[in-house]
């Protein structure tokens, strides 16, 4: 199984690579688009504002590619933190811009969404199945993970939302159009549960 | 809901980690590589690591040792020490680092912590602040290891930082550290009042009722502690049980087939 961890020059990498090598995974960084070809899984992390990552992805010549990825190539992927986020619509941190659109859905600050609580949502909390899903094969519901974002997905598709995490409202923690996966937490940081999640994303294949 | 951290504080001087008694007296605890895997192992919440001398020798952590590190953390770890410039910053985040501290240089250059935020996100900005208690109830920030008067006075200090955009406030008492008699819940609560942000009480954790006291009185989002860990019986997850007894949620941890 060959997993490609997009570098678009943000965010924290070598933890990513190391959960999925954990978990048995031949990992590359794709420092270009075409070497996303050469593999069977897709993972876009990320950590920072939604302005600057989609325009990292912009000067990387990410934006075709990814979507090459989902519409042509048939591979999963997986969004984390920020590049969840970014498979939106539209982002509304650092200003306005446009997102990936591989899963619709508007990404707004906590607070302008009506969370009450300390900003940001930082720390281990429950993650609340609204479905059965590939991705939470062996992880009981409520199991914790660790989220550390000020922005949240509001997909546009009730559909989409297959997992919440409540923090003064319920803020969506998985979500999934097909073989477009995204998770608002970070798996790779969550330790075991964390891992198990990665491992069920490289078993999961599209029919 | 979301849980409450206890965070283990590992400080690293040279080649070795260490623990003092308000920021001084160092003693040696050992090595830093298997502590970091003795508390993944033991599936911690996060960890905590500061390089203590980087700030007054004007170094940075080292990029292959943090490396290395991070190789052996499951769990979110935050880095600190002599952090001046976002080039820097990038290089700690690139060796495996999840969220930096920034202490110092905050006081002399405070737009440091806007052009972070701005550049990685709140949540990677760690805003350290080493507090000393001056008279009853007015307390005063010290940079450069607790050497360095700023003249500036916690909460107002803890404001600004959080309004430039820092993600959580590490608030350590100097008074208390490495003393084992209790975090200064006076100093959390002025702080956890004061900011929206989440604040991590550090300094003076001797029992788990003081943690459980810096959660309930003071309003800490997270306990981050040494001594007790180093040189008692005590461990995170002996703080857990006690802490969930006492009705704050904690972490449960996942037992997976793996």
């Amino acid at each position: 199984m060959k997993v490609a961890i997009i570098n678009y020059g943000m965010g924290n990498l070598s933890s990513v690579r190391r959960a999925f090598d954990d978990m048995g995974a031949e990992t590359i960084i794709a420092n270009h688009p075409s070497s996303l070809y050469e593999v069977n899984r897709v993972v876009l992390p990320g950590v920072g504002a939604f302005a600057e990552g989609m325009m990292h992805l912009s000067q990387g010549g990410w934006i075709p590619a990814l979507h090459d990825v989902v519409t042509v190539q048939h591979k999963p992927l997986l969004g984390i933190c920020l590049g969840m986020q970014m498979l939106a619509s539209k982002g509304h941190e650092g200003g306005v811009s446009e997102g990936l659109d591989l899963i619709s859905g508007q990404v707004q600050k906590l607070d302008t969404l009506g969370c009450k609580l300390r900003i940001p949502h930082v720390g281990w909390n429950e993650v609340n199945y609204k479905t059965e899903d590939a991705l939470f094969v062996g992880i009981p519901n409520l199991s914790d993970f660790y989220f550390v974002h000020s922005y949240a997905f509001t997909p546009a598709e009730e559909g989409n939302l297959i997992a919440t995490v409540s923090y003064g409202l319920d803020v969506a923690a998985v979500i999934r159009k097909g073989h477009v996966f995204g998770c608002q937490f970070h798996p790779e940081k969550s330790s075991k549960a964390g891992r198990q999640l990665l491992k069920n994303f490289m078993d999961y294949s599209p029919c | 809901m979301l849980k409450v951290r206890i965070i283990p504080t590992l400080l690293w001087k040279d080649f070795g980690l260490v623990k003092g008694v308000g920021f001084d007296s160092w003693r040696r605890v050992g090595p830093v590589l298997p502590a970091v895997k003795v508390y993944n192992s033991r599936d911690v919440d996060e960890l905590i690591l500061v390089d203590i001398t980087a700030s007054t020798e004007a170094t940075v952590p080292d990029h292959d040792s943090v490396s290395d590190f991070s190789e052996e953390c499951a769990v979110p770890l935050t880095v600190g020490g002599g952090v001046t410039s976002l080039e820097q910053m990038v290089s700690l985040l690139h060796s495996g680092a999840d969220k930096i501290a920034i202490n110092t240089i905050a006081y002399s250059k405070p737009a440091l912590i806007d052009a972070a935020a701005s550049r990685f996100g709140a949540q990677c900005v760690v805003a350290s602040i080493d507090v000393r208690q001056i008279e009853s109830g007015r307390y005063a920030c010290f940079s450069y290891s607790a050497t360095v008067d700023t003249g500036k006075e916690v909460v107002s200090w803890a404001k600004e930082l959080a309004d430039r955009g820092a993600g959580e406030i590490l608030l350590t008492s100097i008074d208390r550290d490495g003393t084992m008699q209790g975090y200064d819940l006076a100093l959390i609560q002025q702080v956890t009042q004061a900011v929206d942000i989440p604040v991590i009480a550090s300094g003076g954790a001797g029992n788990y009722i003081h943690m459980i006291e810096a959660v309930q009185q003071a309003g800490a989002s997270a306990v981050a502690a040494a001594s007790i860990f180093h040189f008692t019986e005590q461990t995170p997850a002996g703080a857990k049980v006690a802490m969930q007894a006492a009705g704050i949620p904690v972490r449960r941890n996942f037992v997976a087939s793996l």
